[in-house]
């Protein structure tokens, strides 16, 4: 089973959650959890496993052969995102903006673009105990998270059994890159917290999750600051709140020294459970 | 001498563009010709991806000597500027078009 960990507004407590569920659940068997925020991976400050493996990432960039190119400019016509430009009697290709989608090599009449590797960050798998962890780190400069985060679902998906639990530490926001994070779970969890920002991101969320046809339910992290407007929007929408972590300022203590903290606070683990009984109660509905 | 600015309208009283790629509008002066024409970027303005590169390419087309901007480009704009060799100058984004000519030709603006 896939579970992705998924916000809306940034440092609501995605990477918390993943990984003391991460650490929660593998107390009681294997499990997975992939930091697929690849622009700033940080589930790995709280994970202190053993390297297993790495290997570097590329991804697919046309180059101009000059000797090749007849000028005809349709390459620049069919790039949508204006990564390849045409200049009087050269061709200028910019990685940062290419998408990787083929149509300017696979069109050239002449052969002129043909595409070439060029890597973009690194993965890097760890083991600790039942925890296995994977991250993916996006290369300073790159721009594409898409097809760093679409390399890292397909490690996992091909070295690990379907039936292991997986977790997914997922980036903020509602852009390409979640929707690529998120699109192959079977059930997404949105953290919020219960302030006015937090309820804004977390409807522009539930609206993405609705559009992709994904199923989801919310946990409310530091409950007792802000308001009721989300669990209030949630009951009247029939949102399952599925978790409501408290506020608490030994929680932010551990948090900043790199610790679990559902080992150390009962309410949390206590809230952990309820989020075991929900997932487990899916799963059967799934399968 | 051409000279270009990003401006949000196609009037010498119009409110430049701060921004380079998405600029609305570019106008174009010949002061030896006194000549005033325009360029509708709107459709590029609107675009999801490669804004900057894809108007550095008109500028490019257009050929003039100088460009008056707000911010100014980003690196990938400024990559194709640079082959054409135009001198750039920035920090005109919140004048109208006029002013910014009168400010370039006091030596006022920021030259990239």
């Amino acid at each position: 089973m896939k579970i992705a960990i998924a916000s809306g507004k940034g440092g609501t407590g995605k990477t918390t959650l993943s990984t003391n569920l991460a650490g929660y659940f593998a107390e009681k068997g294997e499990m997975i959890l992939a930091d697929l925020d690849v622009e700033e991976p940080n589930s790995g400050l709280f994970i202190k496993g053993e390297t297993v493996y790495k290997e570097d990432k590329y991804k697919m960039i046309p180059e101009w052969e000059q000797e090749k190119c007849s000028l005809c400019g349709l390459c620049q016509e069919v790039c949508n995102f204006h990564a390849v430009i045409q200049l009087m009697d050269q061709i200028m290709v910019f990685p940062e903006l290419c998408h990787s989608c083929y149509a300017c090599s696979e069109l050239c009449p002449t052969g002129a673009l043909p595409m070439v590797p060029k890597k973009m960050g690194e993965l890097n798998h760890f083991q600790k105990d039942n925890l296995t962890f994977v991250e993916s780190r996006l290369d300073i400069g790159q721009e594409q998270a898409v097809p760093l985060i679409s390399q890292t679902n397909e490690y996992v998906d091909k070295h690990f059994h379907k039936e292991v639990l997986k977790i997914y530490d997922s980036p903020p926001g509602t852009s390409c890159q979640v929707i690529e994070a998120v699109k192959n779970a079977d059930f997404v969890i949105l953290v919020t917290e219960p302030t006015p920002f937090g309820f804004h991101d977390l409807k522009l969320a539930i609206d993405t999750l609705k559009e992709v046809k994904i199923r989801f339910g919310v946990v409310v992290n530091r409950h007792g600051i802000g308001n009721d407007d989300v669990v209030n929007y949630c009951q009247k929408e029939s949102i399952d709140v599925i978790a409501k972590i408290p506020n608490s300022r030994r929680i932010a203590e551990l948090y900043s020294c790199g610790e679990l903290i559902y080992q150390k606070i009962p309410e949390v683990k206590h809230q952990f459970e309820n989020i075991e009984r929900y997932i487990f109660a899916i799963n059967k509905k799934v399968s | 001498m051409k000279i270009v600015f990003t401006a949000k309208g196609t009037e010498w009283d119009s409110m430049m563009d701060p921004r380079f790629g998405r600029t609305e509008f570019i106008l174009m002066y010949n002061n030896e010709k006194d000549e005033f024409t325009y360029t509708d970027n709107r459709d590029v303005a609107n675009e999801a991806h490669g804004a900057g590169p894809r108007t550095a390419q008109r500028l490019f087309e257009l050929n003039p000597e100088v460009l008056i901007t707000g911010n100014g480009p980003g690196g990938n704009a400024a990559v194709v500027l640079e082959k054409a060799g135009m001198k750039i100058f920035i920090g005109a984004g919140q004048m109208t078009v006029k002013e910014a000519f009168e400010a370039y030709k006091k030596g006022e603006l920021k030259l990239l």
